[in-house]
């Protein structure tokens, strides 16, 4: 069809060109934080001497590590809610679900090292088992479980969205049955007759690839695998989001008729994006367990998933950098807070998410970009006062790094 | 038989079927909606002379009757006005030809071939039926020209999606439909930072951009300025013939510049149909616009 023109303007209309991946600050910024996970952290940690003032302590190493693999997750959990509108609050599941199958791979790498000194886990010489059920078949193998980690949340994921989002589920009526579907899993992993440890789980893990796990080098290793799946998560979040897909997903938040209306079915939308965030959380599970040595049923409890949640709203939905930024800072507090007040941290935890929703929607750095936002008109609006607000745009700019 | 009389018969017949010939088409297709006529699927069939019919349609909402044995039909090119009071069943009937919802009984058919009833709403959009809502939906969070883009007519698979590239015909297509609707200066901008009829127009844009056969516009000039209400008009006048439109208006004066047939619905069902002047000057359509 030719559109029909009518006051036809001669001069040619300026398209908006597609937005980069990352603009240049956030390259210079993605690259540093590359060279810190990479080169600083390790250098840090095993060359410079415990007594320096410089050094990185296993436990620092230890807690940075976990929390990126929270970030990963809270990452995830802004592609589906942030992105799309669709609350989850079953990421715990998918989480766990890889972690389950990281913990089985390593379980079998004890070999004959457990109490017992039997070619199966220890859990099942205690149950009496003799010989290994069929969903442990594939755990000898590293490949496999590569492949598992991945596939089993996925798909779980997949078949779970297919039928939720086919009966139009939304709203907070999806985000009840995520929360129960965690919980009828909590419980399926609780029982002793599904082998998966009951509510030990797993733990006293040895080996991985046949190399000791407990050694300095090997927890660095995981730190920096950890750090770089992170970063190249962000890069796929950061593709996927600015890609016209992402843009569906963004339409679908905000007026879903329209787009069916436009010719787009949501359903695959949906399920593509639920399915690759599950599959993100899974792959955080299996760098989580093998960091902190040990996965039970708990990881599936209610609290944990509401958690994630929590990470992305303090750090600022559909921002893909504030989920990270929140998942550092929310996990910073309760590491210093268990220590320091434990009674306290669950009251503070609440609070912070009642604060965040009442006074920063957009979380920190969406207030961040609006304080920026609000320095650059009072820097257009009063020009003697320019230095000071340059400095202060300046330190914004930095904190907010590849956004 | 003579030669000389075998022509002249030839010729007579020849006279005889000439103006059915010329036209191409009776009102009911002629001898091009035979039997014999190729169907291709997913393509629109107007081999009937209609691209939109609606037979003894009948929904209800717990027992309120919407639409109530409605009849309604619309020839290729058509600009069909439908007036009627509120709660007459005017969006519902929207609803129902763009799949939305579902009636209890009837018959709904694009074309000859395609049964509306059998699709859902991506189907229906992209067999090549628009729907301008009521209230003006677009996408607030994406710019004006991520808004455009979105509703452009092309594959809208997921994979396609995420490598998708305009292409330079693409472009040029967008540059013109954002003149046409008078956003050209700020394709940036974000969608909810517009004016409530520019965002009427955004809406209008995203249909053109989508081309389809059948556009439905739900009240297209409420909230309009009096300027706004008359390029609207002139747009729409410029679409007719090349695209079959569909504007349901409370705007009388608006429906006077574009109009040429106007139905009335009423409870469910047409009422009158006919030009302005004629259905204004129908008592019955009086009587339920100034009361009973």
């Amino acid at each position: 069809m030719t559109t029909p023109t009518f006051s036809p303007s001669s001069s040619s209309v300026q398209l908006p060109a597609p937005a980069p991946l990352l603009t240049r600050t956030g390259w210079t910024a993605f690259i540093f934080a590359l060279i810190v996970v990479c080169a600083v952290a390790p250098l840090l940690n095993l060359w410079v001497p415990a007594s320096s003032p410089l050094h990185l302590s296993d436990y620092a190493v230890a807690l940075l590590g976990k929390i990126m693999c929270y970030a990963i997750c809270a990452l995830a959990m802004d592609l589906i809610w942030g992105y799309t509108g669709i609350l989850s609050l079953g990421h715990g599941l998918f989480f766990a679900l890889g972690g389950y199958v990281m913990g089985m791979y390593l379980m079998r790498q004890i070999g004959r090292d457990g109490n017992y000194q039997s070619d199966l886990p220890d859990f099942m010489v205690f149950l009496d088992w003799k010989e290994l059920p069929w969903h442990w078949a594939l755990s000898d193998s590293f490949i496999a479980t590569l492949v598992l980690i991945v596939a089993v949340p996925g798909l779980v994921a997949f078949v779970f969205g297919y039928f939720a989002f086919r009966s139009r589920i939304k709203g907070v009526y999806f985000s009840i049955i995520t929360q129960a579907m965690t919980y009828a899993a909590m419980l399926l992993f609780f029982r002793n007759e599904t082998g998966f440890g009951g509510n030990n789980g797993f733990t006293d893990f040895k080996r991985i690839l046949g190399q000791p796990i407990a050694t300095p080098t090997m927890r660095m290793l995981l730190f920096v695998l950890t750090g770089l799946t992170l970063l190249g998560f962000f890069l796929l979040g950061r593709w996927l989001v600015r890609s016209k897909f992402g843009r569906v997903l963004q339409a679908v938040r905000d007026a879903e008729t329209r787009v069916m209306f436009s010719g787009y079915s949501p359903l695959p939308y949906k399920l593509t994006i639920w399915t690759i965030s599950a599959m993100m959380c899974g792959v955080a599970g299996a760098l989580y367990v093998p960091q902190v040595g040990i996965i039970n049923p708990g990881e599936m409890s209610a609290a944990n998933s509401i958690e994630i949640a929590v990470w992305a709203a303090v750090g600022g939905r559909a921002t893909l950098i504030g989920p990270i930024v929140g998942a550092f800072l929310v996990n910073g507090a309760k590491s210093w807070l268990t220590v320091t007040a434990p009674e306290f941290w669950l009251y503070f935890l609440g609070a912070l998410f009642i604060a965040v929703t009442l006074f920063l929607p957009n979380g920190v750095v969406g207030l961040l970009r609006r304080s920026k936002k609000e320095a650059k008109a009072a820097a257009a609006a009063a020009a003697p006062t320019t230095a000071a607000v340059d400095a202060n745009t300046e330190s914004l700019r930095k904190e907010e790094g590849a956004a | 038989m003579t030669p000389d009389l075998m022509e002249e018969g030839v010729r007579r017949v020849g006279a005889a079927q000439a103006p059915a010939d010329a036209a191409g088409q009776t009102e009911s297709g002629g001898r091009a909606a035979g039997f014999s006529r190729v169907a291709v699927p997913g393509e629109v069939d107007v081999a009937h002379g209609r691209i939109l019919y609606l037979e003894d349609v009948h929904v209800s909402f717990d027992g309120f009757k919407a639409i109530n044995g409605l009849n309604l039909d619309i020839a290729p090119g058509e600009l069909r006005c439908i007036i009627g009071p509120n709660g007459a069943g005017k969006t519902t009937m929207m609803d129902i030809i763009t799949g939305k919802t579902r009636p209890d009984r009837g018959t709904v058919f694009f074309g000859s071939t395609i049964d509306l009833l059998r699709h859902n709403e991506p189907q229906i959009a992209a067999l090549g039926i628009g729907r301008k809502f009521q209230k003006p939906t677009v996408f607030e969070q994406l710019t004006v020209f991520e808004n455009l883009e979105l509703a452009l007519k092309t594959h809208k698979g997921v994979a396609s999606s995420m490598f998708f590239k305009l292409n330079s015909a693409q472009k040029d297509r967008l540059a013109d439909v954002l003149r046409t609707i008078h956003l050209a200066h700020q394709p940036a901008r974000p969608a909810g930072e517009l004016s409530h009829g520019q965002k009427q127009w955004l809406e209008i844009g995203m249909l053109l951009m989508q081309d389809p056969k059948l556009l439905l516009l739900d009240e297209p000039v409420a909230g309009m300025t009096d300027d706004e209400t008359a390029r609207t008009a002139e747009l729409f006048l410029s679409l007719k013939g090349k695209h079959s439109l569909m504007v349901v208006e409370h705007d009388m004066s608006f429906i006077r510049t574009i109009s040429e047939k106007v139905t009335v619905l009423c409870d469910g069902a047409v009422l009158a149909e006919g030009t302005l002047d004629e259905v204004q000057g129908d008592e019955r359509v009086i009587e339920v616009y100034l009361g009973r």
